[in-house]
């Protein structure tokens, strides 16, 4: 009902517009937006400086691959294929002619440069309204060659914004629990991606059991749950030099962790004589806060973005359900009331929505709901799927699928998955290996 | 076991689940050979012994950590070995099934070895010697995806220390 209702509005609306393009991503995006990403051009010789430097042919195809790639799996738009260009790059750069990106039923054009500059990555784009016969924007980046990945992510995330009015979600970073072996004797390893699943990196042994990293949204540390030495605790970890810290010194399990939204605390479990509560401690001066008191299980805190609010799963009520409260533990209100069994609630970036699992009989379900409990939208079905986590525009989430295995345990593999809040664009993300527990990172340039 | 013993067990079995289906929330998982009952694995398969006679674990329903006669039969075993070697130490530790999110079963992991460490206690096992650890899901002992291998899974273990 609700796909018939959508199609008969995209029947109304106008097909040729002559204002600049729109693209909405709050509606199922059944017409992704046909879009030219034409190489970057590149003179000889910086080709060849790059080719030494970066072992990379072509710099200014990879550029133009990476945001291809990403607007690609975006599902807004359709990068056109590009044997049928009949611009070449260093011309279509300067002036477009509109006419042959018509005839390819390009409405976007995307042009660039790119230079060798005092041993520098300088690279130029813009973004042209091919019906209207207009720039829409132009930008150039200095930064080093290495870098040039991220610069594709950039060019993405200005392109997504200046199209849907939205900030993008492409210069950033998953973290995840990177898994290997049988079923009964799992090894897991802390990895860290770029959200493409590329510059995959391996950030822990396996040694030792390692569970639900999390990122801190204002600097490069992650916070995990960690086995060492079979004691399951709090662990923070510094991305760049590799150090491992545990958090506090609790006499029993802490587990479940995040970050507060300023970075400065941690929020998470602590388990001890059968019953769970939840506790924050500061970073700085290491003061300890019991914020929930009761002899039920209270765990997976989620913060909102204004810090005000705390989303958390309790079986209070005798099954996981959702609640809030205030930061400080006060005005403890359930929010989840549909039948089955509620978990992992995690609140949006945007504020508005807390995104959860849900399991009735039998099924798994990811969800949305508004904070307040109400409106209540179930986006994917499966056998086995949990812990949603959000982009940092609150437009995407990322979550991981267990298959099922036969009586002998074989056939099991765990993979990560995205998917819009529209409930469209449901795809697998690649990792190397078997993955679980994604937790997306704020945009890096900021 | 003789046939009609397994055709009366069986129709036992049916009818507990007939009386039981009434319970939207709680699934009732039922196998020939009576290997389950009420949610609770009763089956030896996958059981070790801390020393003759007395098994080193109990089971439990989904979602719940409430200890079955059963179980506390065999924890009163184990209380009474621990009597009797009193220089023995054990750790708990608490499991889950795989239908469910993790960090919960972390916690019900946790409160499951609990309400078996509470119990030994009661048999005057002091508090100093039980240590608890919880595994949530991550250790399952029966890596099938079927009601079966689930039970198995839901398992507090005592395991020796020194």
């Amino acid at each position: 009902m609700k796909k018939f209702f959508i199609l008969i509005i995209l029947f109304l609306l106008p097909v040729n517009s002559y204002a600049l393009i729109e693209v909405d991503i709050t509606r199922g995006n059944l017409n992704p937006l046909p879009v030219a990403v034409s190489p970057l051009s590149i003179d000889e010789n910086s080709k060849k400086q790059f080719k030494d430097i970066l072992d990379k042919e072509d710099v200014g195809a990879e550029i133009s691959n990476v945001v291809e790639n990403n607007l690609r799996t975006s599902g807004l738009f359709n990068p056109l294929n590009k044997d049928a260009f009949l611009q070449a790059p260093d011309i279509a750069n300067l002036k477009p002619r509109f006419e042959d990106w018509n005839l390819i039923k390009a409405q976007a054009l995307i042009t660039g440069k790119v230079n060798f500059e005092d041993g520098k990555l300088r690279v130029e784009f813009r973004l042209w309204d091919v019906l209207a016969a207009k720039e829409m924007m132009a930008l150039a980046f200095t930064t080093v060659p290495t870098n040039w990945r991220r610069v594709g992510h950039i060019i993405s995330d200005k392109v997504y914004e200046r199209l849907t009015g939205e900030k993008g979600y492409f210069d950033t970073r998953i973290i995840y629990v990177a898994e290997e072996g049988p079923k009964v004797k799992r090894i897991k390893k802390l990895a860290i991606m770029d959200q493409d699943g590329e510059n995959n990196k391996f950030l822990t042994l396996g040694n030792e059991l390692v569970l639900t990293p999390r990122f801190n949204p204002t600097s490069q540390m992650v916070t995990y749950l960690s086995y060492f030495k079979n004691l399951p605790r709090v662990y923070l970890l510094d991305i760049e030099t590799g150090t491992q810290e545990v958090v506090g010194d609790f006499p029993g399990m802490t587990f479940a962790p995040r970050f507060s939204p300023d970075g400065k605390k941690i929020i998470m479990s602590f388990a001890k004589d059968g019953k769970s509560d939840i506790y924050t401690m500061d970073l700085e001066n290491r003061i300890v806060e019991k914020i929930t008191n009761h002899p039920s299980i209270d765990t997976s805190p989620s913060y909102s973005p204004d810090g005000k609010y705390i989303a958390f799963n309790s079986d209070r009520s005798g099954y996981q359900q959702i609640y809030v409260m205030e930061s400080d533990g006060s005005n403890v209100k359930r929010i989840s009331f549909g039948n089955g069994l509620y978990g992992t609630p995690v609140w949006s970036p945007r504020g508005d929505l807390i995104a959860f699992t849900k399991l009735h009989q039998g099924q798994f379900y990811i969800g949305v709901m508004r904070t307040d409990g109400s409106g209540e939208r179930l986006l994917t079905e499966n056998y086995y799927q949990e812990a949603p986590s959000w982009s940092p525009n609150g437009r995407v989430l990322i979550f991981y699928r267990e298959t099922k295995s036969d009586d002998d345990g074989e056939g099991f593999s765990a993979k990560l998955w995205s998917i819009d809040l529209t409930g469209y664009n449901e795809r697998q993300v690649k990792t190397p290996t078997d993955a679980s527990d994604p937790s997306w990172s704020s945009l890096l340039s900021n | 076991m003789k046939l009609s013993k397994i055709f009366k067990n069986t129709i036992l079995v049916l009818i507990a689940c007939l009386a039981l289906t009434a319970c939207a929330t709680k699934k009732t998982a039922t196998s020939l050979g009576g290997q389950i009952q009420g949610d609770v694995y009763t089956g030896t398969d996958s059981v070790e012994y801390l020393a003759d006679g007395v098994p080193d674990r109990v089971f439990f329903a989904t979602n719940e950590s409430i200890l079955t006669t059963a179980s506390r039969e065999t924890l009163r075993k184990q209380a009474a070995w621990l009597r009797k070697n009193s220089d023995v130490n054990v750790v708990l530790e608490g499991h889950a099934d795989e239908r469910g999110t993790r960090e919960y079963n972390l916690a019900l992991g946790e409160r499951r070895a609990n309400a078996a460490k509470d119990y030994l206690m009661t048999y005057g096992i002091s508090s100093d010697r039980i240590s608890v650890l919880s595994y949530g899901k991550e250790r399952p002992v029966d890596s099938g995806s079927n009601p079966l291998a689930w039970s198995k899974n839901r398992r507090s273990v005592t395991v020796k220390a020194n």
